[in-house]
């Protein structure tokens, strides 16, 4: 288990290597010079003099070649620097801090969603494999991969929001007010919407896992010592089915992460979406960095710990046997 | 007398993609409390499914029990039992030990746990108890050391350590019938001998009847009593060892003895393979089904059934050979 | 003697019925296995609505096909129409400036299924490729490409695709790599799996004591092995690259106006929700009903080549 620990956080901090060069080279080749905009008098109101432009290239850590730039962000960034960024000159770090619970909680609240809803959903299709239920609950998960989440979003607004008043339809907050259930009431469409997707693909992962699960021999043997139906479900078959869900939830959080940009954007959700296509938008080259940075770590940390729970649960990997 | 355990025209098909595949076409055999039998074929000739259907463990669809099949197990008709009387009768009065013991065990639940489970299904055990008495039971399929391997997982051991803790959670409750499909076929010859000593001791021990499931005459040898051989779904031959190693009547007995290696007699004997494959099960030759592949075969084999002679007491053969008008063309 | 215990009609029986045949070695072989398109149309005969699907998906690329042949220009502007209800003249009503719907779905489908299977080709060879390599290689060339394609899943594509946009121009080739870019590791994945399994099979081992090159062992007897799953994870792809590009398009990064996809005739239309949902209605179903076609095929396609299906 601890040799399984290791390779895994070795394997993570690669990937997370990767990552980082790969995103860097991105943005080190986008055209133009990051400090355009503070070298002619712009909304700021102030030309920065040549002396005051080096000291921002060197805070910015924009001297020297390719690699010396890169090292210098990579050292900066693993001890939490992120930089500063350039369209308000605040530190990335700061304003990521400041926007991430609002993108964690949606995306918290759509993966707990999705996988409340997908497991007995899953569990029903698999055990009437082929009958009504199965037949129905498979045809939504078809619709719900199908369906562009951003869409479906502006159509639940126009009906719920525009036509029915029933759910506010964009931003976090009504303005002067300030609790808990306003929050969450401008919360449901977008968490909605966002786990759509994710709940599909968990539905169609924990059918399959069952319908194969139920195949296999050591149900048999369950059956033949006069083990029920319910026995057999939950005292052998859930667990050996819910195992790999853990792992399957790992490698979601990617689409997670890409879907969470979109809908809050649908939604004028104030996260790190926002945030980033803001940033985008302003050519604020840290902040991009930033975001992707950690965007990346927050997904690798999140596998990492999925791979990690799943070994503990699972007595083969536990044992050291793979 | 009332049989232990009465099979009588038992018929089941699958129902496939190519078609409705009839594993088992009429089979009857009965069996004495605490008798050991074998049944003994090829692969698909329908024993296991007959194994399976006694253990009632075909799955419907895309299986199918065919009307007119009875399986009488201490006088009442398991084949009409209601789900509650089948969970109550699978374990108790009848268990199963499977071919790959790998796969019918839980990979992620303990082996104390296995066995203990049967205990706390049937009997009114508490957990402590349960756990106690698998622990009993694990030493006595010959697990060494059991209080701490009750807690570890299939995976962590051997192939015939497995097998025998199969053994063991089919002990459990003691049930009056064990069957044991292909019990040691996955296994090492050195290992599968040692589970044939222990099915031996076991139902020497526990006085249950055994009903062994395999494709390999040798095994048999010395753990049957009473041998059933099974060709494309059909009983051809039943008698006592020593009826059908010594004195075979059906031509397909016959081959599969010439393809045993013996080591009880003087003579130089080439082993022989049988010709040809079995028949298709989706469309089963009319007559006798092993017509295809028999060296003796008669015209009448490929039209009509064959009827059933009684050669000693216990011993039949379904076979056109022993019909008075066949002798005189086909002297021995 | 053997007694007879089964009761016989003896009067039936003829002497002749005894006589021992000539046995003639005829071999009678069934063949159970029969071509790839025998199982899609046994399928699709089973599966109506997989086969509903693929007609639907036959129709939507006619149209796309055929757009050029209709005589409504999808640039024209009906000036005295604009954001009109449906009609005879605009079947799905105009925008807001007066442009058919229709005619601009049609065209939208024109780049939209483009996008889409040019991306699935470019996504489904790279992947193929990396994923054999990978697999068949092993060791730290495996090592090395897997954490490379762990690389791609963890980044945020979406936001990667949109810097790379800021200094790349953007058109349908850009547009199409882009895509492929972020999607090729998923079939990465299933080929490296599946060659994994393969590498292990006595045909391959042949090839290999015979001698036989590498290269020509992954494309001579590994690739024609997992056509199925190779065929099922291209019809999948080309659902999620229509998915992606209608994603990017709507955040304002797809292919430049004036050519239309559905994606960005509905970036266009939320301008106009609250007048006129129609406008946003009609792409995003089109965007649904093509992306749904293709993943219930692909999945009628996965069950129809799965051998253990036809035992």
């Amino acid at each position: 288990m601890k040799k399984f620990v290791l390779r895994r956080f070795a394997q993570m901090i690669f990937v997370w290597i990767l990552v980082s060069i790969f995103s860097f080279s991105i943005v080190y080749f986008a055209p133009g010079d990051p400090l355009y905009i503070y070298m002619t008098p712009g909304a700021t109101g102030h030309k920065m003099t040549d002396e005051e432009l080096d000291r921002m290239r060197e805070s910015l850590g924009l001297n020297g070649n390719v690699v010396e730039q890169y090292m210098s962000w990579a050292g900066k960034a693993a001890r939490g620097n992120l930089g500063i960024s350039i369209n308000n000159k605040r530190p990335v770090l700061d304003q990521i801090l400041e926007k991430l619970p609002c993108t964690a909680g949606l995306m918290g609240a759509s993966l707990v969603l999705s996988l409340v809803l997908a497991i007995p959903l899953g569990l029903i299709a698999g055990t009437h494999k082929n009958k009504l239920a199965d037949n129905i609950i498979s045809g939504l998960t078809y619709l719900g991969i199908s369906v562009p989440a951003f869409w479906l979003g502006i159509m639940m607004i126009i009906v719920f929001s525009m036509t029915f008043k029933l759910l506010p339809g964009s931003g976090m907050r009504t303005i002067g007010v300030n609790s808990a259930w306003d929050v969450i009431q401008h919360g449901i469409m977008p968490a909605l919407v966002l786990s759509l997707n994710n709940m599909a693909v968990f539905v169609r992962y924990i059918r399959s896992n069952t319908i194969v699960q139920l195949e296999e021999e050591y149900v048999l043997t369950a059956v033949s010592k006069g083990a029920g139906k319910k026995r057999i479900m939950y005292g052998h078959v859930l667990k050996n089915c819910m195992l790999p869900v853990i792992t399957s939830v790992g490698s979601r959080l990617g689409t997670l992460v890409t879907g969470s940009f979109i809908i809050e954007s649908v939604f004028a959700w104030p996260g790190l979406g926002t945030l980033g296509m803001s940033a985008i938008n302003n050519r604020d080259y840290p902040m991009i960095m930033g975001i992707t940075m950690f965007s990346c770590t927050m997904l690798l940390l999140g596998n990492f710990l999925a791979d990690i729970l799943y070994g503990f649960a699972d007595p083969r990997i536990k044992q050291g046997k793979e | 007398m009332e049989k232990f355990l009465e099979v009588k025209n038992l018929r089941v098909s699958y129902h496939s993609y190519a078609g409705e595949v009839q594993s088992v076409r009429g089979v009857s055999f009965s069996i004495d409390a605490g008798q050991s039998v074998a049944i003994v074929g090829e692969s698909g000739c329908g024993k296991s499914v007959t194994a399976k259907t006694i253990m009632g463990l075909i799955q419907t669809p895309p299986g199918e029990i065919k009307e007119g099949s009875q399986i009488l197990f201490e006088g009442r008709d398991i084949l009409s039992q209601t789900p509650e009387q089948w969970q109550e009768y699978r374990g108790k009065d009848c268990a199963i030990i499977f071919q790959d013991a790998l796969a019918a065990l839980n990979p992620t639940m303990t082996i104390g746990n296995q066995v203990a489970e049967k205990l706390l299904i049937h009997t009114s055990m508490s957990r402590a108890e349960a756990w106690e008495e698998a622990g009993r039971l694990l030493k006595l399929v010959g697990i060494p050391n059991p209080e701490k391997r009750m807690k570890q997982y299939p995976h962590e051991f051997s192939g015939g350590q497995r097998q025998r803790i199969m053994i063991a959670i089919a002990l459990a409750c003691q049930p009056r019938l064990l069957i044991a499909d292909e019990p040691t076929t996955a296994l090492d010859v050195t290992i599968q001998a040692d589970i044939i000593d222990l099915l031996k001791d076991i139902q020497k021990e526990f006085g249950m009847a055994v009903i062994m499931i395999t494709h390999d005459l040798g095994i048999v040898a010395n753990i049957a009593k009473k041998i059933i051989v099974m060709y494309a779904g059909k009983v051809v031959e039943t008698g006592s060892s020593q009826d059908i190693f010594y004195r075979p009547r059906h031509p397909y007995t016959k081959a599969l003895l010439r393809a045993v290696p013996r080591l009880d007699t003087e003579e130089e004997q080439s082993l022989e393979s049988i010709e040809g494959t079995p028949p298709n099960m989706i469309d089963p030759p009319a007559g006798c089904a092993f017509s295809t592949r028999c060296a003796q075969c008669m015209r009448i084999c490929q039209k009509s059934e064959p009827p059933m002679f009684e050669f000693e007491d216990g011993h039949t053969a379904q076979c056109w050979l022993y019909h008075p008008m066949a002798a005189q063309g086909n002297e021995e | 003697m053997a007694k007879l215990l089964t009761p016989l009609n003896q009067a039936a029986l003829k002497a002749e019925d005894f006589s021992k045949i000539e046995r003639e070695n005829k071999e009678i072989s069934v063949r159970y296995d029969r071509g790839f398109f025998h199982h899609v149309k046994k399928a699709l005969g089973e599966n109506k609505i997989a086969a509903v699907c693929l007609v639907i998906l036959c129709v939507i690329i006619t149209g796309a096909l055929m757009a050029p042949l209709s005589s409504v220009d999808p640039d024209y502007m009906d000036v005295m129409n604009k954001m009109a209800g449906p009609s005879r003249e605009h079947w799905f009503g105009t925008d807001e400036l007066g442009r058919d719907s229709f005619t601009r779905a049609l065209y939208g489908s024109r780049v939209s299924l483009l996008v889409g299977f040019a991306t699935m080709v470019v996504s489904v060879t790279a992947g193929t490729c990396v994923g054999a390599v990978s697999g068949y290689a092993g060791g730290k060339t495996d090592m090395i490409l897997m954490r490379i394609v762990d690389m791609f899943q963890s980044v945020p594509s979406l936001l990667m695709i949109i810097v790379i946009f800021s200094f790349v121009p953007n058109n349908m080739v850009t547009l199409v790599l882009m895509l492929a870019l972020f999607s090729w590791t998923g079939v990465a994945r299933i080929v490296r799996a599946q060659t994994l399994t393969l590498k292990e099979r006595d045909f391959v081992i042949a090839a290999k004591t015979l001698g036989v090159s590498h290269v020509k062992i992954i494309l001579k007897h590994i690739i024609p092995n997992m056509t199925t799953q190779i065929i099922v994870a291209a019809s999948l792809s080309i659902a999620g690259a229509i998915l992606d590009e209608s994603a990017l398009s709507y955040l304002g990064y797809g292919v430049a106006l004036p050519k239309a996809s559905w994606g960005s005739m509905l970036q266009n239309a939320q301008q106009y929700i609250l007048y006129d949902p129609l406008l946003a209605l009609i792409p995003g179903m089109f965007i649904l009903l093509t992306v749904l076609c293709f993943n219930i095929l692909g999945d009628a396609l996965q069950y129809a080549l799965d051998p253990r299906l036809h035992k």
